[in-house]
């Protein structure tokens, strides 16, 4: 027998008896972050390779989600706070070590890259935009003539963004569900498909669409394979780890992670976009709503579980 | 510098002592605790052990909770002592996360709260709280790298752990077993 109790009654709110500090707005935070992230890294990828008239929706109408998501996914982030009034700490030092450090300095780099991104394109959306004053259209014809470069900057912060969502729970080696670098790229794969269902809903072009669907395929597939990966990692480790997993593996967690992330998230998906490349007629929206929900989950669940797995002693 | 606490879970009867002299000490909002006491029993009746420990935070050396701090509201004082400087805490909640001994809370006005080694009585030549009300006597505290402290002293006369050393935070509480 082994049992261990706190005589004195330990019940500090949020902490005990589980932890429970981080509830929806973290998992919300990330989940919009790792949308943006998915959506500005295919614009900047396929402007790179020259080919925005083929991909349009994908350079230049989707990329208006990312501002977008960006300002709900920082108010979020702001929610969770508690001593909201000091936030500006954030900004007054760059510690490197820390991920939410990270997070909140890329954020305040991406989101005015994808504003000024959007700017680039707004004629695209409201064709009779005029910017009035002759100084935006300076600084906007600048950046249309260094778009390229540009590009590159906003592929490799979101990049980082998308990485730095899981990396922001990874770092925490107290709760060892988190305590796995797959997460990064987990989190990064799961942005990605993300940003290109929502490519797929807001195109209007065969080509486009199909492009983006095998893309997306390609990219569940590797999701997928991340996580038997973080299974394998965590079973052939220690103790925690092997608790930690099993809170999916028959635990508490098993039911939602395996039904809403992998089948509905992940493989139902997957197939419907398998048989609509082979020209069976299925609503686009159904694959694309699914998509973007299994991405919401998985932050959702990661979250919750990674604060119930713990160390023993 | 670099302040300890060692204590003795042989002599600790779990009587909570501790854990009160801190809430009125350091003026702990009801129903938080900086500090607490757990009762582990192992073994088989009749063969039953019990060991019982008073915990709080570890003012580890390699303390995961200033490394993920996004402002550096939790830092290293004097002798080490992990302390929030709280106009400083923007409330975010990583330092909790990290912590794998969840000794951290969030103070009802925001900011996150934990033990200090009541470090503003020993500037003054003060003990802790904790230790000064201690009926058994049974937690010594003092300053590891002064080999003639109580600390250092019964660290090398006793048998001794940590919590969760595998974590490798370097924790400076250490029980006597
Ligand atoms: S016990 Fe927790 S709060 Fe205290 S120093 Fe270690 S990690 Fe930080
Ligand atoms: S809650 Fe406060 S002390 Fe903890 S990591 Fe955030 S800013 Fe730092």
């Amino acid at each position: 027998m082994h049992e261990e109790i706190i005589v004195s009654g330990r019940n500090n709110p949020l902490i005990d008896p589980q932890l429970h500090i981080w509830h929806w707005e973290i998992p919300l935070y990330l989940f919009l972050g790792g949308l943006a992230a998915g959506v500005l890294f295919f614009a900047a990828l396929y402007t790179i390779r020259g080919r925005e008239n083929d991909y349009r929706t994908a350079v230049k109408i989707a990329p208006f989600v990312a501002p977008i998501a960006l300002v709900i996914g920082l108010i979020a982030l702001f929610l969770d706070l508690h001593h909201k009034l000091y936030f500006w700490r954030l900004y007054t030092t760059i510690r490197l070590d820390s991920p939410m450090s990270w997070g909140a300095w890329t954020l305040m780099l991406v989101t005015p890259i994808s504003m000024l991104w959007c700017a680039l394109h707004i004629k695209e959306l409201f064709p009779k935009w005029d910017w009035k004053f002759d100084i935006i259209k300076d600084v906007l014809a600048f950046f249309e003539k260094n778009k390229k470069v540009l590009a590159w900057i906003m592929l490799i912060s979101s990049a980082v963004l998308g990485i730095y969502t899981g990396i922001l729970f990874s770092a925490f080696n107290a709760r060892p569900l988190w305590n796995t670098s797959i997460l990064g790229p987990l989190f990064l794969a799961s942005g990605l498909s993300a940003g290109s269902a929502i490519t797929i809903w807001l195109s209007k072009d065969h080509a486009e669409r199909k492009r983006f669907a095998q893309l997306d395929l390609i990219i569940i597939g590797i999701e997928l394979f991340l996580i038997i990966h973080m299974f394998m990692g965590f079973l052939a480790s220690t103790q925690v780890q092997i608790d930690a997993a099993n809170l999916f593996l028959g635990g508490e967690y098993t039911a939602p992670f395996w039904i809403f992330v992998v089948i509905l998230g992940m493989i139902v998906p997957a197939i419907l976009e398998i048989l609509e490349l082979r020209k069976y007629k299925i609503p686009v929206v159904i694959p694309v709503v699914l998509v973007l929900f299994g991405s919401l989950m998985l932050r959702f669940i990661i979250s919750y579980a990674g604060q119930v797995s713990r160390w023993l002693y | 510098m670099r302040y300890a606490m060692a204590i003795d879970t042989k002599k600790c009867v779990g009587c909570s002592d501790c854990v009160v002299a801190c809430q009125t000490e350091n003026d702990v909002p009801i129903g938080f605790c900086r500090d607490w006491v757990v009762e582990v029993m192992d073994g088989t009746y009749p063969q039953l052990e019990l060991e019982i420990r008073s915990e709080r935070c570890n003012h580890c050396e390699n303390s995961p909770c200033v490394r993920c701090c996004p402002t550096g509201a939790s830092h290293y004082n004097e002798g080490g002592v992990v302390l929030v400087e709280k106009n400083k805490c923007i409330g975010c909640s990583a330092c909790i996360t990290s912590c794998p001994y969840d000794a951290r809370f969030v103070h009802p006005e925001g900011y996150v709260d934990k033990c200090t080694f009541c470090l503003h009585r020993v500037k003054k030549g003060m003990q802790p709280a904790c230790v000064a009300v201690c009926p058994t006597k049974c937690m010594y505290f003092g300053d590891l790298d002064n080999p003639r402290s109580e600390v250092s002293m019964i660290l090398e006369k006793r048998k001794w752990k940590t919590l969760i050393p595998e974590a490798g935070t370097k924790p400076h509480l250490y029980f006597l077993i």
